[in-house]
């Protein structure tokens, strides 16, 4: 039953990110739903140290570091909200929808080799995915691409869960620890972007492009 | 001798941030890359796998490492050459009304020593997981690279290239993932992501996760390799970052991502799936050549028209691959024709940029008469770059041309051979020009450096021997690599 919850967090918090204007809330949706993702392996799997250390780990990379990073780039920003992004809020919460019923219908055509735990683990984890990615290309503030990169990564890491695989531990470490130094560089390059160009709209940056 | 070849870049990485004074770190830049090179080197003598046979030394891997090796010495040489010339402080920019300065040679140097540590990694690595890991973080630590003068335009390009890399090195992780899945065929023995365990059990494999996992690696790798359409991170970050950077970013860092393909590739060819990845493999290149034509012909930048010439050369590494038999050959050897070349090239026009102050490919006239060695670099660079003979890429196109030819692909070789002639046309039409013509009048005769001429003149030579004659030691490691990909 915990995993349905953790999974039903999942889902609302996609909803929440596609329907969110203030930063503020959106780092906080993403910490949300970074935490519900950690404690999954725990509910999937057997107890074991390594898989307890990662959990660990990645809990409080994604429910406190990660805030806190991007909460400080906002505060030295002072962007609080985006205002156009390319999709309009209203028409995004009708994609969100969208791209769920187009997973559920995608997962059970998927050959898996083997069952997995729940049958919802694959159709959410697709959904984060896609949500992700749309995230990524609709919106044209820097940072909420950061956090659609990171709900990206949430939904690609919730379909390792899924499939009940699990990688070595020193490579889970590396993967985690290439997110961070990736949140953490871009959380540079926007503080970057602020200063030189006095906003952090992406749409902005055209100077480079063939004449 | 492999922890040596990590280690020795990682701590002078270290050390660079830690001491004080330029000129002992420019020192220690020049001694790792010439330790690296020592290392890589002694390959004759075979050493064994690390860390649990997660990372070896494999044909491949020797290849490429070498290259990269080599590649990072002489730009360990320009850049230092390049460093001491760059006035700190407050610089004007000369494209816009505008002042920025650079980023401190610290970080420079000490990204430059991790970016080698990274490619090594990769290069080096024998599991789908760690090749994951060390691919992301090539271009976490190369992003301040491009980003070394700060002004806006390196910071569109920085961030384009962050970005646009990280989404898509995160598909080549689903590639991972889909991997294992096919790995895992019955739940009882899961075979691990090790390379040569999954060749060695290829036929357990699932045939659609394979099929699954070769796709997300080909576009996952293929947006860090530049294969079209989404290469658009490339144009921007080689014209904004540095020369020396521009040089290694395409020399090395491509053909990294290029290998991280190769993997997969070996892995879908153990698991039968020869046809389906070259297929895959000869459209993609066969796309990127053409994107790249188009781009090229009327190209205004003369620095975004070598970083469109990667995109085409990609594009046919990914085509001699995907041809099979003795084109795969031909491609492993222009990926080091191609390499060496371009970096001639960048280094050459990052001299030009110093002079003229100018990207813009028609404001650049009468470069003999300026710069007399950088002009023969340049023109030379030229016939290389468009597959001239004798240069060496000559050799390398012609034979992935024959192979074409010698299967029955007319369609394919006419097709090749019709974009290489777009693209020779439009290269040397836009190229040739800036050698020729009146100096404009604001441009003084300039004393061209060592450090600055040099190294390229010595990679030049080396494309020119490669084309007469590949020497034994060569031509026995592309000829193992090339046997792994399913060639010969």
């Amino acid at each position: 039953m915990w995993t349905d919850i953790s999974m039903v967090i999942l889902i609302l918090t996609n909803m929440a990110v596609l329907g969110t204007s203030r930063l503020r809330a959106c780092i906080r949706i993403v910490a949300v739903q970074g935490v519900a993702l950690g404690i999954l392996p725990l509910l999937i799997h057997r107890f074991e140290p390594g898989l307890l250390v990662f959990a660990f780990l990645s809990i409080i990379l994604k429910g406190i570091i990660f805030p806190m990073m991007l909460g400080r780039t906002l505060r030295q920003l002072n962007v609080w909200r985006e205002d156009a992004p390319y999709v309009g809020y209203g028409l995004s919460l009708l994609v969100g929808p969208l791209l769920l019923a187009f997973s559920s219908w995608i997962s059970p055509r998927l050959p898996l080799p083997y069952s997995v735990h729940s049958p919802m683990l694959i159709p959410v984890a697709l959904f984060t995915l896609m949500n992700g990615l749309y995230v990524i290309v609709s919106r044209k503030n820097a940072l909420t691409q950061v956090l659609g990169y990171l709900v990206l990564e949430n939904g690609i890491y919730a379909f390792g869960m899924a499939v009940a695989y699990h990688q070595p531990l020193l490579i889970e470490l590396g993967i985690l620890l290439d997110v961070f130094v990736g949140v953490f560089v871009m959380g540079i390059a926007i503080f970057h972007i602020s200063r030189q160009f006095d906003h952090i709209d992406t749409d902005q940056l055209t100077m480079l492009r063939d004449h | 001798m492999l922890w040596m070849l990590i280690f020795v870049p990682l701590a002078a990485a270290v050390a660079s941030f830690l001491i004080r004074s330029d000129a002992l770190r420019r020192m220690l830049l020049i001694a790792a890359a010439l330790c690296h090179t020592a290392a890589a080197a002694c390959w004759v003598y075979p050493t064994g796998p690390i860390l649990g046979g997660w990372f070896d030394i494999d044909p491949i891997a020797q290849y490429f490492l070498t290259l990269t090796s080599v590649l990072f010495l002489a730009g360990a040489f320009y850049a230092v050459g390049y460093l001491k010339a760059e006035q700190t402080g407050r610089k004007k920019d000369f494209m816009e009304d505008a002042f920025f300065i650079n980023a401190p040679q610290a970080v420079f140097i000490g990204c430059l020593l991790l970016f080698l540590t990274t490619m090594t990694m990769v290069l080096a690595s024998q599991h789908f997981g760690l090749l994951w890991v060390a691919m992301e973080a090539t271009t976490l630590v190369s992003a301040p690279l491009i980003y070394f003068h700060r002004h806006h335009r390196s910071l569109e390009a920085t961030w384009k290239y962050l970005l646009i890399c990280s989404v898509g090195i995160a598909l080549a992780l689903l590639g991972n993932f889909f991997l294992a899945i096919a790995a895992s065929g019955t739940q009882t023995e899961s075979i691990s992501l090790l390379r040569n365990a999954l060749i060695a059990n290829g036929s357990k494999l699932s045939t659609p996760w394979i099929q699954a996992a070769f796709i997300f690696f080909l576009v996952g790798y293929g947006t860090k390799m530049g294969l079209a359409p989404l290469h658009t991170w490339l144009p921007d970050a080689h014209s904004e970052a540095p020369s020396v950077v521009s040089s290694l970013l395409s020399g090395a860092l491509l053909n990294c991502a290029f290998v991280g393909i190769l993997r997969a590739f070996e892995v879908a060819c153990a698991a039968g799936q020869t046809a389906f990845a070259q297929d895959l493999l000869v459209l993609f290149g066969l796309v990127s050549i053409a994107f790249a034509a188009v781009f090229i012909i009327g190209q205004a930048d003369y620095k975004r028209l070598l970083a469109y010439s990667s995109v085409e050369h990609m594009g046919i590494l990914a085509l001699g691959t995907g041809l099979g038999q003795a084109a795969v050959s031909g491609a492993m050897l222009h990926a080091v024709n191609h390499s060496l070349t371009k970096a001639v090239l960048f280094m050459t026009a990052g001299n030009i940029l110093a002079v003229y102050k100018t990207k813009t490919a028609s404001r650049v006239r009468g470069l003999f008469s300026v710069m007399p060695v950088s002009g023969l670099l340049w023109v030379a660079g030229l016939l290389a770059i468009t597959g001239f003979p004798p240069f060496g890429t000559f050799l390398s196109e012609f034979t992935i041309l024959q192979s074409a030819v010698e299967q029955g692909y007319y369609g394919t070789a006419a097709a090749f051979l019709i974009l290489l002639g777009f693209i020779f046309i439009g290269f040397s039409a836009i190229a040739l020009r800036m050698t020729q013509g009146q100096k404009p009048e604001s441009v003084q005769p300039a004393c061209e450096r060592p450090p600055a001429v040099v190294p390229p003149l010595v990679l030049i030579t080396a494309v020119l021997l490669l084309g007469v004659y590949v020497p034994e030691p060569v031509n026995d490691m592309l000829h193992r690599a090339a046997v792994l990909l399913g060639g010969r």
